[in-house]
């Protein structure tokens, strides 16, 4: 065989193998993204896959019972109870208010077994100009 | 004063403006005046945008916080050093430092290039001013730095108002590598659009010859060596800040940074196919215009936050411009391309599979599918939405299985590629050169195996790190030999003599070693544990060889800043070692909260301990320790490539004793056949001489 031709069979090779590798990472570590609401239209294997579900967390929500976290998150009227089943310490971000992001799977129960939480402060940065009654505008 | 900086701004606009037009009329017309002064107006950028620049940095350190950028990002109580750093905190800083690095650039690339090459320079300078246009534009017009807060008064009338106190610099930032880490990469993002433009101007000029190639190579090695750095620090600061006990987490924003370089480093190597012997050519052009374009889309997902990420710097409206901007590039590449394809013919074929070009073939395919797993991976989130309307993403396993086995795949190129031949190796050239190294490289392997070292990949790296560590030392050694046993010196002034003399190849051996310990600092992560528990003070906690114990929890405070630190005495083995202090530090401006990572680093592993806060049902503080082996030999094999990559730089010592033109396929090979005191000479490197002696071959 000529060289380009071996080259060719060797990239081919190659190429379905880490084509075969991409496939297994993939299936393994796929998360969905999901609004509150879409959650109850979900069904069947849909309902049980990893996913990340993001809101604002309830003010008044936040409990702590026999070593676990619960609160409520709550986007455009929709809530969810979530159940914190993590290790490490919530950031100090998490309280009333704040968005959060919440990784793990829905309970046959209806509520959100999540394994980690992230959170942001809901104005900060970028969020919003300083002041909340001025606005920022361009040279004046 | 604040007119002073958008006004200066305004005018590097008009200035990229005229070198983009005057240059392109002066290019069509033939007017070599117009030329010259469009030439003129694109170094002039450079001066307008640091007088920009300077003049925003006058307001961070003046503290006036009616501009809306420097109310945002800076406090009365922070340090001078990150009032300068917060320059680069935002949007609109970020994107006008980019205008900045990327106007120094050009201003070099011109002023260095200005009595040379009189075919190529203008097409140079028009591409770069293109580039310019877009990144000012956006200065000027979507996220102006100078934008001053303003406000109605009770009568409806729009004042300018001035705010006593910022809101202080992100926390995460305030650390002295975020200083050096942005600047850095954003060196290396700008720096690629310098070997673009040669590349894209060559194309459009259909300027004869590789000239082009070589001044690109160049270029490129600056480019790619600051972003290697740049992701580096980057890798360091989320180490030291972050606190989850790890460098690298393939979040969005790191792989934007990883994409570019993985093709620089491709095109690095390619290049060499087209130097020696006129193949891949179009392959060459291709791969400089996608690292440009890889990094404009880098800067775009770093800036525009279309991908969930930890960065999550901000979600603008600047998204359109850069997909806009992407595409008018995309088009200009494909249609330079299609119009000067004939340009682009390969001069020679694939001759072997076991010689330096198929090595190199290899190698740019195992990049490239790196780089597409990476690019796939980070857009997936985005792609999976257009087509199937559910946002999916995936996570670290899917980017460690593809990138884990490449990567060790590049590492056993980097040692064999070296050692082969141009066009055919022979198998007796084949034993000599890496018989030794590999059966000494598998002996380790299998003394590591029964001493338990079980995990496959960390093996497999140990193996081939050994394996391409003896190649790159039996290279300088038998060179060194050679010289030493010649000019009656000794070894070790003959493997600076070596160097010196082929500071190119000798350079990149050097940099392959650098990688080569990034690699086991790599794999040292399999070997990585770590234990959480809660601690209150007297109480312990074990791992591995040490015993952590709690003596004093306090909270030491400044204006910046109040914090919760926890004192812990490490012992190993029964004996106290050291203190440790990990801290968390709220910051009063910002009302946010970030990690001192209290690292003990040695060699051969880190003990990385953080105070991750107080459990609130039991109000005891939680440490969480980490041991992580190996992880400094990353740091230390970061600095082995920069300084590699600048040797190769550094021009080549000519030697006046040329005995005998080459006539070996390689420079190893020669020695190994006992010829060598024949081959002293850096012609072995050069074109050339290499050419003579293929072209009768390939005409049979």
């Amino acid at each position: 065989m000529k060289a380009r031709g071996k080259f060719i069979v060797g990239s081919g090779i190659i190429i379905v193998t880490l084509f075969a590798l991409a496939y297994v990472g993939y299936t393994q570590s796929k998360t969905y993204y999901h609004t509150i609401s879409e959650l109850s239209t979900l069904h069947g294997a849909a309902l049980h896959q990893r996913m990340r579900v993001s809101g604002d967390v309830m003010a008044g929500s936040i409990a702590h019972e026999d070593g676990h976290l619960h609160f409520v998150l709550e986007e455009n009227g929709k809530e969810l109870p979530v159940n914190y089943v993590g290790t490490d310490p919530l950031p100090d971000t998490f309280k009333d208010g704040a968005q959060a992001l919440v990784e793990g799977r829905m309970s046959p129960q209806g509520s959100f077994v999540a394994e980690q939480v992230q959170a942001k402060c809901a104005s900060k940065y970028q969020a919003a100009p300083i002041g909340s009654n001025m606005a920022t505008a361009g040279k004046s | 004063m604040d007119i002073f900086g958008s006004f200066a701004l305004l005018l590097a606009f008009l200035a990229a403006v005229y070198a983009f037009v005057g240059g392109l009329i002066g290019i069509y017309a033939r007017k070599q005046l117009l030329s010259k002064s469009a030439r003129h107006a694109g170094m002039a950028v450079f001066g307008l945008v640091t007088l920009a620049v300077a003049s925003l940095e006058y307001f961070f350190f003046t503290d006036n916080f009616s501009l809306a950028y420097v109310a945002q990002h800076s406090n009365r109580a922070l340090p001078g050093f990150y009032k300068f750093a917060a320059l680069w905190a935002g949007q609109e800083g970020s994107l006008l430092w980019w205008s900045f690095l990327l106007s120094m650039f050009a201003f070099f690339a011109l002023f260095l290039n200005r009595k040379r090459h009189p075919e190529l320079m203008p097409w140079v300078g028009v591409i770069l001013a293109g580039v310019q246009i877009f990144f000012l534009t956006l200065n000027n017009f979507v996220a102006n730095p100078f934008n001053v807060i303003a406000g109605a008064d009770s009568s409806g009338v729009m004042r300018m108002a001035e705010l006593s106190q910022g809101s202080g610099l992100n926390p995460l930032l305030q650390y002295p590598e975020m200083v050096i880490h942005p600047p850095m990469l954003y060196l290396g993002y700008t720096g690629f659009t310098v070997p673009f433009a040669f590349a894209l101007a060559a194309l459009l000029g259909r300027y004869p010859g590789e000239k082009w190639i070589h001044i690109t190579r160049r270029w490129t090695m600056v480019a790619w060596c600051l972003l290697g750095a740049g992701i580096l620090l980057g890798a360091h600061w989320a180490y030291a800040v972050l606190g989850w006990g790890g460098y690298w987490e393939w979040d969005p924003v790191e792989n934007a940074a990883l994409l570019p370089w993985i093709t620089g480093t491709a095109f690095l190597h390619s290049v060499m196919m087209q130097e020696k012997r006129g193949m891949m050519r179009v392959w060459n052009v291709w791969l400089v215009f996608s690292t440009f374009m890889l990094c404009i889309l880098g800067t775009f997902l770093t800036r525009a936050g279309i991908v969930n990420s930890v960065h999550a710097f901000a979600e603008s409206n600047i998204g359109s411009w850069f997909v806009g901007f992407l595409a008018i590039v995309l088009a200009v590449c494909v249609l330079a391309w299609y119009k000067n394809r004939d340009y682009l013919r390969s001069d020679n074929q694939l001759d072997s599979l076991v010689s330096r070009e198929s090595s190199f073939l290899f190698n740019n395919l195992i990049l490239l599918a790196a780089c597409f797993a990476v690019l796939w991976g980070t857009l997936f989130p985005v792609l999976s939405e257009w087509v199937t309307g559910s946002k999916i993403s995936v996570g670290p396993p899917f980017f460690d299985k593809v990138n884990i086995p490449i990567a060790l795949f590049l590492l056993f190129l980097t040692g064999v590629g070296p050692l082969l031949a141009w066009r055919k190796t022979s198998f007796d050239a084949l034993k000599r050169n890496f018989a030794w190294p590999l059966g000494i490289a598998l002996v380790v392997g299998a003394v590591a195996d029964v001493l338990g070292f079980r995990n496959f990949y960390a093996l497999m790296c140990l193996i081939l790190s050994v394996f391409v560590t003896l190649t790159i030392g039996s290279e300088f050694f038998r060179g060194a030999r050679v010289i030493s046993s010649r000019d009656h010196v000794n070894f070790v002034s003959a493997i600076g003599e070596l160097t010196m003399r082929n500071t190119r190849r000798y350079g990149g051996y050097i940099v392959h070693f650098g990688m080569v310990l990034i690699f086991i600092g790599i794999a040292g992560r399999a070997f990585s544990v770590d234990v959480q528990k809660q601690v209150s003070v007297g109480q312990s906690l074990t791992i591995g060889p040490y015993t952590l114990v709690c003596q004093n929890f306090d909270s030491p405070s400044n204006a910046n800043y109040s914090s919760q630190r926890a004192t812990i005495e490490v012992f190993r083995h029964g004996k106290s070692e050291m203190m440790l202090y990990p801290e968390r530090r709220l910051f009063t401006a910002s009302q946010v909260t970030e990690t001192i990572v209290a690292i003990e680093s040695s060699p051969l592993r880190d003990l990385y301990v953080v105070y991750s806060g107080i459990d609130p049902d039991t109000n005891k503080p939680v440490i969480h320790a980490f041991i992580n082996p190996l992880v400094k030999f990353i740091w230390f094999g970061g600095i082995v490539v920069i300084l590699g990559t600048g040797l190769a730089m550094f021009p080549e010592r000519r030697t006046a004793l040329v005995l005998r033109a080459a006539t070996q396929p390689s420079w190893s090979d020669a020695i190994g056949t006992g010829a060598a005191h024949a081959v002293i000479s850096p012609s072995t490197r050069s074109g050339g001489s290499y050419k003579s002696r293929t072209e009768p071959g390939d005409k049979s």
